[in-house]
């Protein structure tokens, strides 16, 4: 019998860095701007937090006074500029620079996922301290706090009151996107920038002005999902390249929620889903095809890209000007 | 401050798009972002090991020329990434984004590893070598030709496609490296043949790194003169620059599409090729090792030409060897050579700018446009 019970919980904690991951990079994306970026920018909110909290911990006289407020503050603070400034570069990069857009994310992944896993690799080093490996733990108590009376309600419970904070902040997030995204004026300009963005700076839409915005703020939501991952799914450890191949997952969930954030939060259970089902699929002996099962959520991504693609319906494709540069003076 | 005087501080400045620039003077611009690179990779380096920066810049001199050994592995290094990046220009000169380059070497190494594995000892080994070229070259233009294809037909996003297919690779390896593991349960194929050597490339005199490197030499010279002077190669960069007049001169686009990605694809299932029976003579997941990306920044750096793909691929290897030195010198993590690519390839892409564009300055208030 397929065991719903615990399989469901490990889904949706799978799914909240690719949520967090896919609505940065929507909003992102509606802009016109097709941040490929968003994997080293993951990596970077993670290490910031951790790097914040590190020393926090580490100027602590003993880990249990760590004051909870504080705890969550101080590395959500840091991971938030993080990935701002990560999300300010490749805007800088792309928007005023106008370098190309794939050239940039790249370089930003490189640089952001080397960045990750250098001071994961070598923070203890830096600072002299005697640790063996960075384990926050008490930060993490701090991030997967869950209700009080969350343990007494049984399996709904269990299968809806036991995450962190971050993880109904992901949903809130996703429904709050959506919502500006579709049912604001602000959300309609910067749909306008990202399907045209000469139709809409004739309309006096400040398209600089909304390509940094978005993204900027796509960048810092993203790096969320970063933070989330290290501080409650890994309990506060930073393991290097433990985050995976998870950032561009959450580019594929994009591309499969056909760029809606609401519709990403039942995806991203789905996706979280199939990256663990591995896990609860009884092969007996045969453990090669678990690899296989870690490969549907991409394929699942392709047969939905091909699809939309041959459907050509409008409000399904990707934004027009999607990974396309806008200089005024070329049209 | 109002609003009018708030547009008219705007106006003064304005960007304009420069004529072509002289050659010595875009080199001069580069050359001086790439200084400029060179201080900030210094400072940083600096900051996090205290080491003085002469010395830190001989030990980056190190890491590549530090002994045969070393010079002969940044040279391998250098001419796989090489081979990457000179299958990812034909694709860039069209404008379809292959970023893809790490699947399709991926599968270019798992056609050979399965060659080796399945037909090792049992046909000549000449005939065996032909028959690993032959799948990992067909392998890799196999991966190119599906999104190749459904861009051709269907205007699929090639970026999103070609990315996704990278995991679809990496999957596929991981599962025949379960089935081929040997010592059974260590999740690793370890050295194939190792006693008869069957499949393995010969080795040209004592230079175990030789035969691949002339190889990608020889192979960056076929496709420079391809890009350069063939008809195929113009057709190229008439749909690149655009797709309407290529149209219209009755170049068939889809055609040039299919037929650039199966070539683009081809060359990273010889670097496949390269690297299994070339030098690794194993396989892993990682064993394309990120190629497919830098390839990316490496073509994309020098424009697509060829003979500047030597020296931009050359910067970065010669870059991520020396910062591995000063991490191992100061036990520090490897990935230190990653940040400093980073800030290299920011400064380098950034300078662009300067290249294509002047910024013009409006003097006096009444004469703005």
């Amino acid at each position: 019998m397929f065991d719903f019970v615990s399989f469901i919980p490990r889904a949706v904690m799978q799914s909240i860095p690719l949520l967090l991951g896919s609505t940065g990079e929507t909003i992102t994306e509606k802009s016109g701007n097709l941040n490929l970026g968003i994997p080293g920018i993951m990596y970077v909110g993670a290490i910031s937090g951790v790097i914040g909290s590190f020393f926090y911990e580490l100027s602590l006289p003993d880990r249990s006074l760590i004051n909870p407020y504080l705890g969550i503050l101080i590395p959500l603070s840091c991971c938030l500029l993080g990935s701002f400034l990560m999300g300010l570069l490749y805007c800088f990069l792309t928007v005023t620079l106008r370098a190309n857009q794939n050239v940039t994310g790249l370089a930003l992944t490189t640089f952001g996922v080397g960045f990750g896993n250098f001071f994961g690799g070598s923070l203890i080093k830096l600072t002299g301290g005697a640790v063996p490996s960075i384990a926050l733990s008490a930060t993490s108590k701090c991030f997967s706090k869950v209700l009080p009376f969350a343990k007494d309600t049984g399996i709904f419970g269990k299968l809806v009151l036991s995450y962190g904070f971050l993880a109904y902040a992901a949903i809130v997030i996703a429904l709050l996107s959506s919502y500006v995204l579709n049912r604001t004026r602000t959300g309609l300009q910067l749909r306008a920038v990202g399907e045209n963005p000469s139709t809409a700076d004739a309309a006096g839409i400040n398209v600089t002005r909304y390509k940094y915005a978005a993204t900027c703020i796509g960048s810092m939501i993203a790096g969320l999902g970063g933070l989330y991952y290290v501080m409650d799914y890994a309990s506060g450890v930073w393991s290097n390249d433990a985050f995976g191949d998870r950032g561009w997952l959450a580019i594929a969930l994009v591309i499969f929620t056909i760029w809606r954030p609401n519709v990403g939060i039942l995806a991203s259970i789905l996706f979280g889903g199939l990256y663990i089902l591995y896990l609860f699929i009884p092969t007996g002996t045969n453990l090669a095809i678990k690899e296989i099962y870690k490969m549907l959520p991409y394929l699942v991504t392709i047969i939905v890209l091909v699809l939309i693609s041959t459907r050509r319906k409008k409000e399904n494709q990707a934004p027009e000007a999607l990974g396309l540069p806008y200089f005024r003076e070329e049209r | 401050m109002n609003d009018a005087a708030k547009s008219k501080m705007k106006a003064r400045i304005h960007i304009v798009k420069r004529a072509a620039m002289p050659w010595y003077q875009a080199a001069g611009i580069r050359a001086l972002a790439l200084f400029l690179a060179v201080i900030v990779c210094g400072i940083v380096t600096y900051v996090l090991t205290g080491d003085n920066p002469a010395s830190v810049f001989k030990t980056i001199f190190e890491g590549s020329f530090g002994s045969e050994r070393r010079f002969w592995v940044m040279l391998q290094n250098l001419s796989m990434l090489l081979c990457v990046s000179l299958a990812m220009a034909p694709a860039f000169r069209m404008r379809f984004w292959n970023i893809g380059g790490e699947g399709q070497v991926l599968v270019g190494c798992l056609a050979t590893a399965a060659c080796m594995i399945n037909l090792g000892g049992k046909i000549p080994n000449g005939f065996l070598i032909f028959m690993s070229l032959m799948a990992a070259v067909s392998a890799g233009a196999f991966w190119a030709f599906i999104p190749a294809a459904c861009k051709a037909n269907w205007n699929t996003n090639e970026t999103l496609f070609t990315l996704m297919m990278n995991y679809v690779a990496t999957q596929l390896t991981a599962y025949y490296i379960i089935i081929w593991e040997s010592p059974k349960g260590s999740g690793k194929v370890g050295i194939i043949q190792q006693k008869s050597q069957a499949g393995w490339l010969p080795q040209i005199g004592q230079y175990k790194y030789l035969l691949p490197v002339l190889v990608v030499f020889i192979l960056t010279i076929i496709v420079y003169i391809y890009m350069r002077y063939s008809k195929q190669g113009y057709e190229l960069a008439v749909v690149g620059e655009s797709e309407k007049t290529a149209r219209y001169v009755g170049i068939s686009v889809p055609r040039v599409i299919v037929r650039s990605m199966i070539l683009s694809g081809a060359i990273c299932g010889l670097c496949g090729f390269l690297l299994v029976a070339g030098t690794d003579h194993t396989i892993t997941t990682t064993l394309a090792g990120g190629r497919g990306f830098t390839a990316v920044m490496v073509a994309w750096m020098a424009k697509f030409n060829p003979i500047g793909m030597i020296f931009t691929a050359f910067l970065l290897v010669f870059l991520n060897k020396g910062a591995g030195e000063i991490a191992t010198s100061f036990g520090l993590n490897q990935s230190f050579s990653d940040i400093l690519s980073g800030i290299i390839i920011f400064f380098l892409i950034g300078c662009e700018f300067f290249i294509s564009y002047r910024i013009v300055r409006q003097r006096g208030e009444g004469q703005n446009v």
